[in-house]
């Protein structure tokens, strides 16, 4: 029987629209999950090399500073600022508040101007003003 | 059981009696991270390099290294919580999930082990001359 494109169609598996609400929810996965990951192996691997001694914390340093180690960072503090504004929404959902579909909306869409925001406003900073 | 809230339904309930604790624990460890993390965060851009010896001097003092050893605490066992979720909604092959979440539990405890040593390491033995 020949399906009708027309019609309206409930979301399922595969057929869904983004919305802000459903991109943060992910989105808070996913940067959930790269900083326990990536994040996590930088952490220890910074305060290993310094406890280890000046040459193993001069050999991080150098990753550190170098445009690719300098692309990692970047991008975990945009996971971290991201996930932190979406966790803290999620605090409000968890008490019952914030459902009412604008609302919903509007804090998700905030969840990632904050993130951007933040994360520009850090790096301006330690870039361009502490040099 | 009550018609209360989800949560209000689980907590204490349960054949382990701890429905809720795992949830609960997820939000206790997010208010550590909250606190923490910030902390580490303005730490961090007020040093004012961060070559070995003005990061590890930093580190020594014991207002920076017991907040920090509290950190991997609250962050490890965050992401652990967080990470066994994630786990548990995709990987739904009982074998493959409890390999997943043994290989989850090894590299958290390694990780954080190595991230306590290295700090109580830089602590406890000063700065170096």
């Amino acid at each position: 029987m020949a399906q009708n494109r027309a019609r309206p169609l409930s979301p399922h598996l595969t057929i869904w629209k983004w919305g802000a609400n459903m991109a943060a929810s992910i989105i808070h996965r996913v940067t959930g999950t790269g900083m326990a990951t990536v994040g996590v192996l930088v952490l220890t691997w910074w305060l290993v090399a310094a406890a280890t001694g000046q040459e193993s914390y001069d050999y991080f340093l150098g990753w550190a500073k170098h445009p690719l180690g300098q692309l990692v960072l970047i991008g975990l503090s945009w996971a971290f600022f991201q996930h932190l504004g979406s966790g803290l929404r999620h605090f409000v959902l968890d008490v019952g508040a914030g459902y009412e579909l604008n609302t919903n909306r509007f804090w998700a869409r905030a969840t990632f101007v904050f993130g951007v925001v933040m994360t520009a406003a850090l790096w301006g900073y330690l870039l361009f003003v502490k040099g | 059981m009550g018609t209360g809230t989800g949560l209000g339904r689980v907590r204490g309930l349960g054949s382990a009696k701890h429905g809720g604790a795992h949830w609960v624990l997820h939000r206790m460890t997010a208010v550590g991270n909250l606190l923490l993390l910030p902390w580490l965060l303005i730490s961090l851009v007020r040093l004012p390099t961060y070559d070995y010896t003005t990061v590890t001097t930093w580190l020594a003092q014991p207002m920076a290294a017991v907040p920090m050893m509290l950190l991997v605490i609250s962050v490890f066992w965050h992401f652990r919580i967080g990470l066994q979720v994630v786990i548990e909604d995709y990987v739904h092959e009982e074998g493959t999930k409890f390999a997943s979440l043994t290989a989850l539990t090894f590299y958290t405890l390694g990780t954080g082990a190595f991230a306590l040593f290295a700090i109580a390491k830089i602590a406890l033995t000063g700065t170096p001359n």
